[in-house]
């Protein structure tokens, strides 16, 4: 009995707690953005918070943070980045990552199709570099849909064909002495071969 | 005591019948655009967003832009259903809400009907809206609007109950099932409400809390016989589509969408009427006249209505088994005793 008038009073008492809630919400500040007539200003930094901080928008990447690692293409579940890297030829003068690393991989073409992404946000995650990042660009619709194929390499495609050559070129060098080397000890280099 | 000004005004002949009945369809229908723009912008405020923003100044002519979008419709009769039937039920709903702002007093000087059983009358004709929801559901040959229009039936028929014991104890307290003149007993300062166990010795303090929990229990009731939120298990979007309406569209649909506001407000009106004094002033002779009491008597209302639509964007929707378990284990009993207590009250004045 005592439980049956409880449970009475509860239910009357969450309900008044509940109505509470929504009237305080009645008369508090909106949320809404009036978007299309209301722009936020997305350079101004008063404005840039009507867009929420973490939000996930547009993608970019930090050409010279990304150590081609391929993180984010794995982690991508809707295969819409796509890395094609080169190792660095010993030799070449590389630049520092701007994080400070050391780079071992040109990127020589990144590609992310916003056509496809769906801002599940996990290529950010997985970036050991931050340098892939969601920005609060919201607008950038196209007329065409290759136009949403970001392009984020370095290199034009004829300058990641020189470093390509060039790593070629090296491999081919040390081929070339590996064979030399096997001319005078043939024996071990078969086997290796042959493993 | 003449009761309609429109009859002194144009006499007693058709004119004046026609007068009478259209009044109230325009105040319905009035009434019934703000009460659709009232639900769209408290539900929004309440969740912090803006609600609808583009049609006219503040999205202000927004509910005529749905009435015109709802008249557009194309008409659809499925195939398999009674249409005969099918076809009626929305006719029905609305003429069994419209038929009781017959005896709804506005003013002392305008009741559409003067009848002296108004009160009985409302709580009949209130009933009648469960046929239309049946047929409606059952004529549609629909599983969801089956299921729909049976949850309704076992819901209305649950709350009538608790209901009746509330309209009774305010006709035991006033004595007489007339509106107008269960208004006027409650004539005076608001302490003479019946929610304060209406005007008599200061003995009746001692039954505040029956008076205020019949007021309660009928408020809940009414929620439930209107099927709004959190009683709208017979609509439940989640479960059953849209329940009994599942089949219905443009201008029909728009027919029971007219009969729940119009439901709305009658069970606003009454509780006005039953409990806060209707059309009368709250302070006594301040601000009291028949222009005036027509004043009075909306913002009662509206803000019934208010509070529906404000407990609507509050509370989830009930299990049927929650349904049934509030409805017969918790208000009847406490609708019992409610009434006896009111009972004993009415006796000793
Ligand atoms: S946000 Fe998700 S879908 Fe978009 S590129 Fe990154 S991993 Fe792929
Ligand atoms: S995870 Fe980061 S560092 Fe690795 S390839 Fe992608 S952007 Fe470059």
């Amino acid at each position: 009995m005592g439980n049956y008038f409880r449970n009475i009073w509860l239910g009357v008492w969450t309900v008044l707690v509940g109505m509470r809630i929504t009237i305080n919400h009645l008369v508090m500040r909106k949320v809404t953005n009036q978007y299309p007539d209301r722009y936020p200003d997305l350079k101004s930094l008063e404005e840039a918070k009507l867009v929420p901080t973490n939000s996930r928008n547009r993608l970019f990447v930090d050409k010279e943070d990304c150590n081609g690692c391929k993180g984010c293409e794995r982690d991508c579940p809707v295969n819409c980045i796509s890395v094609e890297t080169t190792r660095v030829t010993p030799g070449d003068t590389v630049p520092l990552l701007r994080s400070g690393g050391k780079r071992n991989l040109w990127v020589t073409n990144f590609t992310i199709d916003m056509a496809k992404c769906c801002f599940c946000s996990l290529c950010t995650q997985a970036c050991p570099t931050s340098a892939i990042v969601h920005t609060s660009e919201f607008e950038y619709s196209e007329y065409n849909r290759n136009d949403l194929v970001y392009q984020f390499s370095p290199f034009s495609p004829e300058e990641a064909q020189v470093k390509k050559d060039m790593f070629a070129n090296y491999q081919a060098e040390q081929a070339a002495k590996k064979a030399a080397a096997a001319a005078v000890a043939p024996a071990p280099a078969a086997t290796q071969e042959n493993v | 005591m003449e009761t309609n000004f429109i009859y002194s005004l144009l006499g007693n002949n058709l004119l004046g019948y026609l007068a009478v009945c259209i009044l109230p369809l325009v105040f319905l229908i009035v009434y019934a655009l703000v009460a659709i723009l009232g639900e769209l912008k408290i539900g929004a405020f309440m969740q912090d967003r803006l609600g609808p923003m583009r049609t006219g100044p503040w999205g202000t002519i927004q509910p005529i832009a749905e009435v015109v979008k709802l008249l557009q419709k194309e008409n659809i009769t499925p195939d398999a259903a009674s249409k005969f039937l099918f076809n009626l039920a929305p006719f029905i709903i609305f003429t069994a809400a419209f038929a009781a702002f017959a005896v709804i007093p506005f003013s002392p000087k305008f009741v559409p009907s003067g009848i002296n059983l108004g009160l009985f009358y409302i709580f009949a004709i209130g009933s009648f809206a469960v046929i239309g929801i049946f047929m409606g559901g059952w004529a549609s040959n629909n599983k969801y609007s089956l299921l729909g229009a049976v949850r309704s039936v076992a819901q209305i028929i649950s709350y009538e109950i608790p209901a009746g014991m509330a309209i009774l104890s305010i006709a035991a307290l006033a004595g007489t099932l007339d509106m107008n003149e269960i208004i006027t007993k409650q004539s005076g300062w608001f302490t003479n409400w019946y929610i304060f166990g209406g005007s008599g010795s200061a003995l009746r303090i001692l039954f505040l809390p029956f008076t205020f929990g019949i007021f309660v229990i009928y408020l809940i009731a009414s929620l439930a016989e209107t099927n709004r939120t959190p009683f709208d298990i017979p609509e439940g979007e989640s479960e059953i589509v849209a329940g009994y309406h599942t089949e219905y569209s443009g201008m029909k649909f728009a027919m029971f969408f007219f009969a729940e506001y119009a439901n709305m407000f009658v069970v606003s009106a009454l509780l006005t009427i039953m409990f806060f004094g209707g059309w009368n002033s709250p302070f006594g002779d301040f601000m009291s006249g028949p222009i005036w009491a027509v004043v009075w008597f909306l913002g009662k209302s509206m803000s019934f209505i208010f509070l529906q639509i404000w407990l609507r964007w509050t509370l989830p929707r009930l299990r049927v088994d929650q349904l049934m378990y509030t409805g017969w284990k918790v208000l009847l009993p406490i609708s019992f005793v409610c009434f006896f207590a009111i009972a004993l009250l009415a006796m000793l004045k």
